[in-house]
């Protein structure tokens, strides 16, 4: 035995310093371009009457932007508790291909790690762990170190636009709308592996539109994505048949 | 701060919707062999989800929006992330207020 705790899976070249160190650096522009929505999130449930408490107790257990940002555009009083879940579910939906897109990079994590990590998945967790998972194993560690600083600003700013109520400014003022738009751009650029990669993507791309002029609410979203994979699938096919 | 019975039956409603969202994926393919089709499927996905997410704002908003997304995209080949974002977010401001 030596000195080195580290035990045996780990690998010798990523400390857990190390991976929480590079999850930082790759969540950090998230994190920034996060904060005028949570403060505008906080606004909005102040305007609907709802508490300080009943914010900050929202965006701790939903975590998720786009559903809370509709389930407050529909907001009544008496609540209805019902249509809010079935929004929030249809609104998304698309974590469910999220989180079958992730399952291969954490098939390794234990059942009580992953089922708890996934609460955490938000659109853009879940596309650092893709882009992570493009370029090394993806470790429970890294993981961690990119959805704790999210989650906690997420929860904190909505706290705070609570709290600030008129002060908040429209984000589309300062470009802050397109930063998510950048942030999964650059993503795709690393995702990027050829002429392989283009089908599906071009697939994903015109259904997405498509469906996005046809169909209100975000189902284009799942549509893209379900195309995509068919592309994938039919790819997948001719791969196996040599 | 109150938290009202039924705003806090709402929250933890949608909650517990979003958190089935967020692992029915993992549990399903988690038992399932992933080879031929359904690896492609799932190959093509992380992208294809990405790419469905933006379309609407990259290709039909309008000028700026398209040509800001470009930039990044040749940003983001040679540069670092974090000067390819704020490089988009700085086009897209520039470009919104030459061409509307």
């Amino acid at each position: 035995m030596t000195a080195d705790d580290s035990g045996p899976a780990s690998a010798p070249v990523t400390s857990w310093r190390g991976e929480a160190a590079a999850a930082l650096r790759a969540v950090v522009p998230a994190a920034v371009s996060m904060v005028p929505f949570a403060l505008l999130i906080g606004f909005l449930a102040r305007q609907n009457g709802l508490s300080t408490a009943e914010a900050l107790l929202m965006s701790a257990m939903v975590f998720a932007g786009s559903a809370q940002f509709v389930a407050l555009d529909l907001w009544t009083w008496p609540v209805p508790v019902a249509s809010l879940a079935l929004t929030a579910f249809i609104i998304n939906a698309r974590h469910i291909l999220m989180g079958a897109a992730v399952m291969p990079h954490i098939a390794g994590w234990r059942a009580r790690q992953a089922y708890p990590a996934l609460f955490f998945l938000a659109d853009e967790i879940w596309a650092l762990s893709m882009a992570r998972a493009g370029a090394a194993p993806l470790r429970l560690s890294y993981y961690a170190a990119l959805a704790a600083p999210f989650y906690l600003t997420w929860v904190t700013m909505t706290t705070l636009g609570h709290l600030m109520g008129a002060a908040i400014r429209d984000p589309a003022r300062f470009g802050f709308d397109f930063a998510f738009t950048a942030i999964f751009l650059v993503i795709l650029s690393a995702l990027w592996r050829g002429k392989g990669t283009l089908w599906p993507w071009l697939a994903s791309a015109a259904t997405a539109v498509t469906v996005w002029y046809l169909v209100a609410g975000p189902w284009y979203i799942l549509a893209g994505g379900v195309a995509g994979a068919a592309v994938g699938a039919l790819q997948g096919v001719r791969d196996d048949g040599g | 701060m109150a938290v009202d019975p039924m705003v806090l039956a709402a929250i933890t409603a949608m909650a517990g919707a979003t958190y089935f969202t967020r692992i029915a994926g993992f549990w399903l393919v988690r038992r399932v062999r992933l080879r031929g089709p359904l690896a492609g499927a799932l190959a093509a996905m992380p992208g294809s989800i990405l790419v469905a997410l933006i379309a609407p704002t990259v290709l039909t908003t309008g000028p700026a929006e398209s040509g800001a997304a470009l930039v990044t995209v040749l940003l983001a080949w040679r540069l670092p992330p974090l000067i390819a974002i704020v490089g988009g977010v700085a086009s897209v401001v520039a470009l919104r207020a030459l061409i509307g």
